[in-house]
């Protein structure tokens, strides 16, 4: 069984997300090369680990829970590294002449 | 009891990872497409209006919020804020699914519709053709995969309601409302990423 998280909690949280909300919407309007979707990412993965951590009670689960819920993401960057590894490192060796 | 929570909860995440596995597959192939014509991706995305889809973040988060309260609720055995967060956390995910409606609706006029038999038309920039109705696939499977993750979240909630109204809950045995929480908020997670990444490019203007 979960302790009670207070409103409290749950209330600033939400503020927080709200105010990451606007922030990722108005960084979008300028244009910082690059950056734009480092940021844009950067803030998402934060809004998404305050959601896991406190709205999905993740924070007051057993270790095994957490354990599984952080290798599940562990894996699912694995996959994305891998594939995007291999797209874009295409290229980068010069085909040999009797390929 | 406690141990059934938590096996219950264990069970719910194992299936959200899957979940994690099915949008992440998109969400993969979306970033090979759009390494290869960054620039269509972007010319092409100001098609999507930022403001509706900060919108619709603003009001997927409240839904999460009020979630949240409602599991608390049913923790704390009061159980009639139980079934009003219930209704708002539904209202707020009706509200999602309305805002969506106009969207795609503006999409239809634009004829920006490349599905099978649609409804396309890009003279404006006929070099970015392709491109754009490849960026638009992506859109219309990823953010449809999500509404229809959002209408069976709505029937999931209507029977946690039903099941809150006979009074089913109590805080010895309130599993069922945790483990459709946690689905919701799986479903606000997606479209917290989607949001910058289907409507925040393109929309920049040169200030530095």
């Amino acid at each position: 069984m979960n302790p009670v998280t207070p409103v409290r909690t749950y209330v600033i949280i939400w503020l927080i997300l709200t105010i990451m909300t606007f922030t990722t919407y108005a960084v979008a309007q300028i244009d910082l090369g690059q950056f734009n979707i480092v940021i844009a990412l950067a803030i998402a993965f934060f809004k998404m680990s305050l959601v896991i951590w406190f709205f999905m009670h993740v924070r007051t689960d057993n270790p095994l829970t957490k354990l599984f819920v952080f290798a599940g993401f562990f894996w699912m960057a694995i996959f994305l590294v891998f594939t995007l590894g291999d797209y874009f490192s295409r290229g980068w060796m010069p085909l040999g002449k009797f390929w | 009891m406690g141990q059934q929570f938590d096996s219950a909860t264990f069970g719910m995440w194992v299936f959200l990872l899957t979940e994690i596995m099915f949008f992440g597959g998109m969400f993969g192939a979306y970033t090979v497409y759009r390494s290869m014509y960054p620039e269509a991706f972007a010319s092409t995305s100001a098609y999507m209006n930022p403001l509706y889809g900060a919108l619709n973040t603003a009001v997927l988060i409240v839904s999460s919020l009020t979630m949240a309260l409602a599991v608390r609720s049913a923790h704390l055995d009061k159980q009639k804020a139980l079934q009003i967060f219930l209704l708002i956390t539904m209202f707020f995910g009706l509200c999602f699914l309305v805002i969506k409606g106009f969207e795609y609706h503006e999409h239809w006029v634009d004829m920006k519709v490349p599905l099978i038999g649609g409804h396309w038309n890009y003279s404006e920039a006929p070099q970015f053709a392709h491109q754009a109705q490849i960026l638009f696939i992506f859109y219309f499977f990823m953010t449809g995969f999500h509404a229809i993750h959002m209408i069976v979240g709505l029937g999931i909630m209507t029977t946690i309601f039903i099941m809150a109204r006979k009074g089913r809950f109590s805080p010895i045995y309130y599993t069922p409302v945790e483990v459709s929480g946690l689905y919701w908020h799986f479903v606000d997670i997606v479209w917290i990423f989607l949001f910058p990444l289907l409507y925040l490019i393109g929309h920049t203007r040169t200030i530095l």
